[in-house]
């Protein structure tokens, strides 16, 4: 079902968390919130769940007003950052409880004389035959009667997601599910979420502060910072056309390099000590970034690249498939910046403190005004 | 110099460094723990100079020992009135107050200073309170038209007002206990819970928060237990064991320190500890398997 944030706002005490938050999420569609620590994702997350109260604006899922209902009561599911399994429950029982809540009455629920209420019997069969399915489809068949201690990281992962399908939800809401596994487990579970996603079909929003989780699964991706939504688009859209430096500095590692131009005249601005063929009237201020891969330093690409300059090469990390070369560029004495080359472009021999000469195309430049906001340039 | 493997090394360097707490144990409760035994088993008197082994008859005199059966079933009705109140009593409150932003600590304060009190202070007034013709109480009784109460006197009710005092004594402590408990129970699981549609506070109470209290609730029974066998000081301020009110530490006391009878006395103390060693082990072996640990 589609999902519809209409300016959101939301503070705890002084602080401002969301502010004016308006989101529109195509029914079916994968969106990530990514952002800094303390930029509001989780919260904005936790006001779609009913867990927090915004201060003003509506919650709509599948075009229904949802701030008077409860969690329980908005058709969404929650996979919580550590899980949140109730550790004194089995596997089988932690995804049961969100059926049994739903289908006992209170008396069925009680502990101990709940079984000889009349209904129990059939109730129960139907939810554990529904757990069993749901846990087969996740492989966790054999781990029925296992508590949550018992249980590997991915394991836990895999259970919060069963009792989070269990029921069927039209909207899956996930706070950073894969930060607490290790690296290879983590790149492992982005596969089988996106998977999951294809096979269920339904909306998912999945928080992250791990850009490069938000690159690889979600259809699109909204960038936030202090409560403000600072873009939405396709991954595409945002590495490539990025609205804002934050959203240019965020997105892509290593992170984007960004020069503070010269203005040599009024209208016109170096790059270090080269002057730019450009004008760019009525600007104070200009910043000019470059993707790591787009600062080129083969000596045979360098003849496409209008713009070059002398540079020293500080340190190289070796990737593997490619090196991330740090240098320091004529002109920018204090900064350090980073190319990226791959592993088979490398026909000439690099080394520290090396001097060569880098450049960049013009058209792979993109420049930020004065207040961050990204400009067109003639 | 005599080559040592340096497994032997190793092991002897540990001995060596336990030696000293080790040495303390042994003279601080194991030596104690023995002579408490070998005195059973004697007719010391204090102040007696010979002693006389006497075997078992320290033992047999148990059997037919009137006034420690009568304090055995006292001590045993206090527990079971002092201990599921005070733990229930103290889990009630801890919820109630958990959630309490500014007044919590007010609450708190109240409910621990029966704690901080000391009972031989506090049991002036509470003789003044449970008087059978000026206090409080009695008064209230009659003005809803009961009859008036001899509390302290009265032998059908003197164990159950000592447990009274008993629960006020132990109330705040366990409280505190459960608000600590409480406190270290994720606020994800609740949340967790809210979306699987635990919405009732009963649901709640059963689903997250009794199960996640398990270890605090097995502390604090256990605790509760060994407070309620230990009652000494009420009865010995408010009632001195009069008209029958006898528990097991002052009977212990009677005999050891009143009457000199310090053999007889020590297998007293023995059968208690046994009491309360076997309970605390049956507790804790049979609730740890119903209990998690997160």
């Amino acid at each position: 079902m589609a999902l519809n944030i209409c300016s959101v706002s939301k503070s705890y005490a002084e602080t401002q968390v969301l502010t004016s938050v308006s989101l529109n999420i195509q029914a079916g569609e994968f969106l990530s919130l990514v952002g800094p620590s303390g930029c509001g994702k989780s919260t904005l997350l936790r006001t779609i769940a009913g867990l927090e109260q915004q201060d003003s604006g509506t919650v709509e899922i599948g075009g229904v007003p949802v701030d008077d209902l409860r969690p329980n009561e908005r058709n969404v599911s929650m996979v919580f950052q550590n899980y949140a399994l109730y550790p004194h429950m089995t596997v089988a029982q932690n995804v049961a409880l969100p059926l049994k809540m739903r289908r006992m009455s209170w008396q069925q629920r009680l502990p101990l004389i709940g079984r000889w209420i009349p209904g129990h019997t059939h109730i129960r069969t139907s939810i554990d035959r529904e757990v069993l399915e749901i846990c087969q489809s996740l492989q966790l068949q054999d781990l029925l009667t296992r508590k949550p201690a018992q249980l590997s990281g991915g394991q836990r992962q895999r259970v919060a997601l069963a009792r989070a399908m269990i029921r069927h939800p039209a909207v899956f809401l996930m706070d950073e599910p894969l930060s607490n596994l290790d690296a290879k487990l983590r790149v492992h579970l982005r596969n089988e979420l996106v998977a999951l996603h294809k096979r269920l079909g339904v909306t998912f929003v999945y928080v992250t502060h791990d850009q490069s989780e938000a690159m690889t699964m979600s259809d699109r991706i909204a960038v936030m910072d202090q409560g403000h939504i600072l873009q939405i688009g396709t991954p595409q859209e945002l590495y490539t056309k990025p609205a804002n430096l934050k959203v240019a500095e965020f997105i892509g590692t290593p992170k984007i390099n960004v020069f503070q131009l010269r203005a040599s005249s009024p209208s016109h601005f170096a790059w270090g000590h080269v002057e730019l063929e450009t004008t760019c009237p009525n600007q104070e201020a200009l910043r000019l970034a470059l993707r790591p891969e787009h600062l080129v330093m083969d000596p045979e690409r360098l003849g496409d690249c209008g713009i070059q300059t002398a540079a020293h090469i500080a340190r190289i990390e070796d990737h593997g498939s490619e090196l991330l070369v740090h240098l320091t560029i004529h002109g920018y004495p204090d900064e350090l910046f980073t190319s990226r080359v791959p592993r088979h472009d490398r026909r000439h021999a690099l080394s520290v403190n090396q001097a060569l000469t880098v450049g960049f195309h013009l058209k792979h430049s993109l420049f930020f005004n004065a207040h961050g906001q990204r400009i067109e340039v003639d | 110099m005599l080559a040592l493997r340096t497994s032997t090394r190793q092991s002897l360097a540990g001995l060596l460094l336990s030696l000293p707490s080790g040495a303390l144990l042994v003279s601080l409760y194991v030596a104690p723990m023995l002579c408490l035994l070998l005195l059973a088993f004697t007719n010391y008197e204090m102040g007696n100079v010979d002693i006389e082994w006497i075997g078992f008859s320290n033992f047999s005199r148990v059997l037919n020992d009137v006034v420690f059966k009568r304090s055995l079933w006292n001590t045993l009705l206090y527990v079971l009135i002092v201990v599921p109140l005070s733990v229930g009593g103290g889990m009630f409150i801890a919820l109630l107050i958990h959630a309490r932003r500014r007044t919590r600590s007010f609450y708190e304060v109240v409910y621990f200073l029966p704690v901080t009190s000391t009972l031989i202070a506090m049991a002036t007034v509470w003789q003044f309170l449970l008087h059978p013709k000026l206090g409080p109480i009695n008064s209230m009784l009659s003005w809803v038209g009961m009859s008036s109460q001899n509390f302290l006197g009265d032998p059908t009710l003197m164990i159950a007002t000592l447990a009274g005092i008993g629960v006020w004594q132990l109330i705040g402590f366990n409280m505190i206990l459960f608000l600590t408990g409480l406190s270290n129970i994720p606020k994800e699981l609740y949340e967790a819970a809210a979306i699987d549609g635990v919405n009732h506070p009963v649901d709640r109470f059963f689903s997250v928060t009794l199960p996640m209290l398990g270890p605090t609730t097995l502390f604090v029974l256990v605790t509760s237990t060994i407070t309620g066998f230990k009652v000494f000081d009420t009865v010995a301020v408010l009632t001195q064991g009069r008209n029958q009110s006898e528990v097991l530490l002052y009977d212990i006391y009677l005999e050891g320190f009143t009457y000199s009878n310090m053999g007889y006395a020590s297998v007293l103390t023995l059968i208690f500890l046994l009491i309360i060693v076997g309970l605390s082990a049956w507790q804790s072996m049979h609730m740890d398997k119903k209990v998690h640990y997160g």
